[in-house]
């Protein structure tokens, strides 16, 4: 057993022994938030400092994850708020950063749900990898995002709402032509003949 | 018209996307970077006994 050297007087284990088992969702959740796989590691760094000085307030016994994922979301909030005073045009550059990625496991579909996603405000984007991906349940990630119950779901909605525009005009782009153009011509009065009959 | 299930569809293709993206991540190897940093702050932890006052 190689976990004698605590000089701790508490039986329990250190709960910063637990970080170490977070690590790939912290991850994973970095790179959903940043978009960026440097980035994303550069964040979980600074969140694993501060998760480490901070454990005091991490109550035994409560979710580590979800106190993780809040320190990193927190970290990526603050961040951000600094970057854009710096830089004007943050969302043109990782748009542009993004579209420059390429595809290596070569599987469309996913590539233009990526890039779709990447189109998504922040805080949609985060929601949605919350309940979506990871499983925790509204409450959670309401007390996660310090908001109500009520706006993560609306943000929920409003992502999936765009995600599904996004991947629609992707997929059924003619379809979606034929469908609006006959619709303007309708909304115009002008009724193709062919129609009309 | 089939329009409410390719709506169904498109939101269970969602579904799974970001488990998928997310996913993909997870499964990764997480860098030595960090088990090394693990290992510097417990390292430092031991050098100095924890103290409830905080002077940095």
């Amino acid at each position: 057993m190689s976990d004698a050297s605590s000089g701790s007087d508490r039986p329990v284990a250190d709960p910063r022994d637990e970080i170490l088992d977070h690590l790939p969702s912290l991850r994973a959740f970095a790179m959903s938030l940043t978009r960026n796989s440097a980035q994303a590691d550069d964040l979980v760094q600074d969140s694993i400092e501060k998760a480490w000085k901070n454990i005091d307030k991490f109550q035994v016994g409560t979710n580590m994850r979800a106190w993780l994922f809040t320190i990193l979301r927190n970290t990526f909030y603050s961040h951000r708020r600094k970057a854009k005073r710096e830089v004007a045009d943050v969302d043109g550059i990782m748009a542009e950063s993004l579209s420059e990625k390429p595809g290596h496991d070569g599987r469309l579909a996913m590539n233009d749900f990526e890039k779709a996603f990447a189109q998504l405000p922040d805080e949609q984007r985060e929601a949605l990898i919350l309940v979506g991906a990871t499983g925790f349940a509204y409450e959670e990630a309401a007390e996660m995002c310090g908001v109500a119950v009520g706006t993560i779901k609306s943000r929920i909605n409003r992502g999936r709402a765009k995600l599904t525009e996004l991947m629609n005009l992707g997929e059924d782009e003619t379809l979606e032509m034929t469908d609006k153009a006959t619709m303007a011509v309708v909304a115009n009065g002008h009724v193709p003949r062919s129609f009309s009959a | 018209m089939g329009k409410t299930n390719a709506k169904t569809n498109l939101e269970s293709q969602i579904e799974e996307n970001l488990r998928k993206v997310y996913q993909r991540t997870v499964e990764e190897d997480v860098p030595d970077r960090f088990k090394d940093l693990l290992s510097r702050l417990k390292a430092m932890d031991g050098e100095q006994p924890r103290h409830q006052e905080d002077n940095s």
